[in-house]
């Protein structure tokens, strides 16, 4: 398996308090805080000095320090500010990406070699942004996001290959990252008496999925100092969108096409003079009565000149066109303006002979299944301007338990990256052949012994009586010819189990009218009260 | 046999083969032969090529699959895995991982799984660009389905139907299927299916072929001899 990418991370203490004091022109010494719902959620070191601390109230922080400068919460203005730094650190290093205002991580190889090692450009990028930016900075180096992470906070830089040996005496705290929604999961793992990082990678990765699931396991290989998360991509200055006015108001797909030839040239233009390419791109139209409209299309390659006309044209046809009259705009477009939403690095574009293979990496294209990709790709997005972007997928197959849990559903035009989850050990799993059938609105079933009660599962597992007949959603009764069950399937301890309840399922053969045996897969939940459904079915 | 009985033999079926739209048997192989080797037929797994007239899926052709899901995505596999692309139309409930195991390229299978009121639009637009198109049950209106089988036909794009068509060159019927793999008192797992398939419809495939086919859970689908005794003679 290979070692995630070398990360230098540059973090920013305290930003929101930072960026709020220099917006608000305050002096550097004078301490400062930021509030959101009358609680501190971040606060200067100067601030810190006084006592003030994360998640005190209002008045108790002007207590401890009474000429606190207090301020609201603005992601906006965090944003808008950091891109100062953000811009610092690429003078000096190519791959700048934004994790979250307030930490900017850099592919650490190309830039270390060019500065003459790390440490030189360490030192290159700390004084460069204290100079251009006029912030403090601390700066970390390990493998992998996540560790580069921890690495900045304590200013350290972790040499190659010694990352799981950084991580392990450090707490078990530090998997719960903001935004990373993992509050729960350190809760549980910390009564379990797993205090560090270390003790958790020391588990065996099969008995961590037996019993957190998919969560579990990113938490684990993150301990252990291997997987990451993929960074936010940098979003673009906002005056690259381009806005177009019409007069008379367009209300005709032809005259739409027309303009949208000439805009998809201007807006690719605009972005390749600042060295990017767009992958989404959002749509936005105002009409003559005021309504808006507006979608977002994503695509995999950059877009071309003419890959932006062919999706505004394609966007009107969709607007203008769709069958349902009620839903059409009432009057022409006025206005119309074209965001980009996401952009990549003009380099992207020479990728010409390569493509995303289906199997999620790159391969070369070879004439014939690109033209056939290409055809077939042509054709879906098509289909999402009639239907709308969340209309088209691919599916990539995902490890889990449960014939849906397994399958994760891709808008056409994302990205199809496999999880490395798919070959992990589910002990669990139900053997294949698999259900060619799955509803993805369980229907109800009713399932009734010879004497015609309905049959239940006992808290031990088993069932109360043989089942004899079933039925779907009131449909006729079946008999039952043969059944294989119960099995708890997809059940993990921990925080999906208080939720879903207790889901056990059964294999069961049906006579049909012909001469023929149905098998169907049924599931029981003993929630409040007890249901079967019906999941799938072996068609 | 001397030189003289073969031409005895060869001359009224010289005669008969110069009527036009008449052929011969080897004549018809060849043809078959030709059409995949140039990429006119699109290829399916050996178990299933005896039930097609073309021995694979005619490129431009409608074919209906009654009964069974598995049985349209063993119809897929070898195509998908071969290059082709397909996608899956007004398939909502379509089990992904079944198609994984039954062989099929999942990377490239599209789905759109609600085309709702749109589905003729939709489903031109797709066979302007697929190789194998997937329709649900359900949507097979006469003049919708004569629209688009002729769509299909034009821009040689294979359209199936799960469900009947009407006017499907080929129709494939599942009709009897045996499990195994259960045991007494809820012991076992279901481990593979046997089923008769049979195909019918115009032309070349209005024979009628039949054969008994066996699903295993993982692995290629396999004809099994056909044992007329056991299903009673059909």
């Amino acid at each position: 398996m290979n070692s995630p990418v070398r990360m230098l991370v540059l973090w920013c203490p305290d930003w929101p308090a930072v960026a709020a004091a220099a917006v608000a022109g305050e002096p550097v010494g004078r301490p400062a805080a930021v509030f959101s719902a009358n609680r501190v959620v971040a606060c200067t070191a100067v601030a810190r000095g006084y006592g003030v601390r994360r998640k005190m109230r209002r008045r108790e922080a002007q207590s401890c320090c009474p000429e606190l400068a207090v301020f609201g919460e603005d992601d906006g203005r965090d944003a808008r500010l950091f891109e100062s730094v953000a811009q610092a650190v690429e003078e000096l290093a190519v791959g700048v990406e934004v994790v979250r205002p307030g930490i900017v991580a850099v592919p650490v190889d190309g830039a270390a070699g060019y500065f003459g090692g790390e440490h030189g450009l360490l030192e290159r990028l700390v004084d460069e942004v204290s100079v251009a930016a006029g912030v403090e900075c601390q700066v970390g180096v390990a493998d992998g996001l996540f560790a580069a992470t921890l690495a900045a906070r304590r200013s350290t830089l972790v040499a190659p290959g010694e990352t799981a040996d950084f991580l392990a005496p450090l707490p078990i705290r530090e998997l719960d990252q903001p935004e990373a929604g993992r509050t729960e999961l350190v809760t549980l793992l910390r009564q379990l008496g797993l205090r560090t990082l270390g003790a958790f990678a020391a588990l065996d990765e099969s008995d961590v999925s037996a019993r957190f699931g998919m969560e579990g396991i990113l938490a684990h290989r993150l301990a252990r100092g291997r997987s990451e998360r993929p960074p936010l991509r940098r979003r673009p200055p906002p005056e690259l969108s381009l806005v177009k006015a019409f007069d008379p108001p367009i209300d005709r797909v032809d005259a739409a096409a027309f303009v949208a030839k000439g805009l998809g040239e201007r807006f690719h233009a605009d972005l390749a003079a600042h060295g990017l390419a767009c992958t989404r791109l959002g749509i936005y139209a105002t009409t003559e009565t005021g309504e808006q409209l507006g979608r977002v299309w994503r695509c995999a390659e950059p877009l071309t000149p003419l890959g932006v006309a062919d999706r505004v044209r394609w966007q009107f046809e969709g607007w203008l066109k769709v069958r349902d009259t009620s839903a059409r705009p009432r009057s022409g477009v006025v206005r119309l303006r074209l965001e980009p939403e996401e952009t990549v690095e003009g380099r992207s574009l020479q990728l010409g002979l390569w493509q995303a293979g289906a199997a999620g990496g790159l391969r070369p294209c070879t004439e014939d299944d690109g033209l056939a990709g290409e055809r077939a790709g042509r054709a879906l997005v098509r289909v999402q301007g009639l239907l709308g972007p969340e209309s088209v997928f691919t599916a990539v197959l995902d490890g889990g338990r449960d014939p849906d849990e397994r399958v994760r559903l891709v808008p056409w035009g994302d990205r199809r990256e496999k999880s490395l989850l798919a070959n992990a050990n589910w002990a669990g799993r139900l053997p294949s052949p698999s259900p060619a059938t799955v509803f993805t609105r369980p229907v109800p079933a009713e399932v009734l012994d010879e004497d015609g009660r309905a049959v239940e599962i006992t808290v031990r597992r088993r069932v109360t009586a043989a089942p004899f007949l079933v039925s779907f959603e009131g449909g006729e009764p079946r008999e039952v010819l043969s059944w294989a069950g119960p099995w708890l399937v997809g059940v993990r301890a921990g925080a999906g189990h208080a939720r879903s309840g207790t889901r056990i399922r059964l294999q069961v053969l049906l006579a049909d009218g012909n001469d023929a045996e149905e098998a169907v897969l049924l599931r029981f939940e003993r929630h409040k009260n007890p249901m079967w459904t019906l999941e799938g079915k072996y068609d | 046999m001397t030189a003289e009985v073969v031409e005895a033999r060869a001359l009224p079926l010289a005669r008969l083969a110069a009527i036009p739209g008449v052929s011969t048997a080897s004549g018809v192989a060849s043809a078959a032969e030709h059409a995949r080797t140039t990429g006119r037929v699109l290829p399916v797994s050996p178990a299933l090529s005896g039930l097609l007239p073309a021995a694979g899926l005619r490129r431009g052709s409608t074919v209906s699959v009654l009964g069974s899901t598995s049985l349209m995505l063993t119809l897929l596999a070898a195509a998908t895995a071969g290059g082709a692309w397909a996608v899956a139309v007004g398939l909502p409930a379509l089990g992904v991982v079944a198609a994984a195991e039954l062989g099929v390229e999942v990377g490239r299978l599209a789905l759109v799984p609600r085309p709702g009121a749109e589905f003729p639009a939709v489903t031109a637009a797709l066979l302007d660009g697929f190789d194998l198109v997937v329709v649900g049950p359900g949507f097979a209106r006469p003049d919708i389905a004569r629209r688009l089988s002729a769509r299909a036909r034009n821009r040689g794009s294979v359209l199936l139907s799960l469900g009947p068509w009407p006017g499907a060159e080929v129709e494939l019927s599942c009709r009897r299927s045996r499990w195994t793999g259960f045991q007494d008192g809820g012991a076992g797992y279901l481990r593979a299916r046997e089923v008769e398939v049979r195909a019918g419809g115009r032309g070349a495939a209005a024979r009628g072929m039949s054969a008994l086919l066996r699903f295993p859970g993982e692995g290629e689908v396999e004809k099994i001899d056909f044992p007329a005794t056991r299903w009673g003679t059909a």
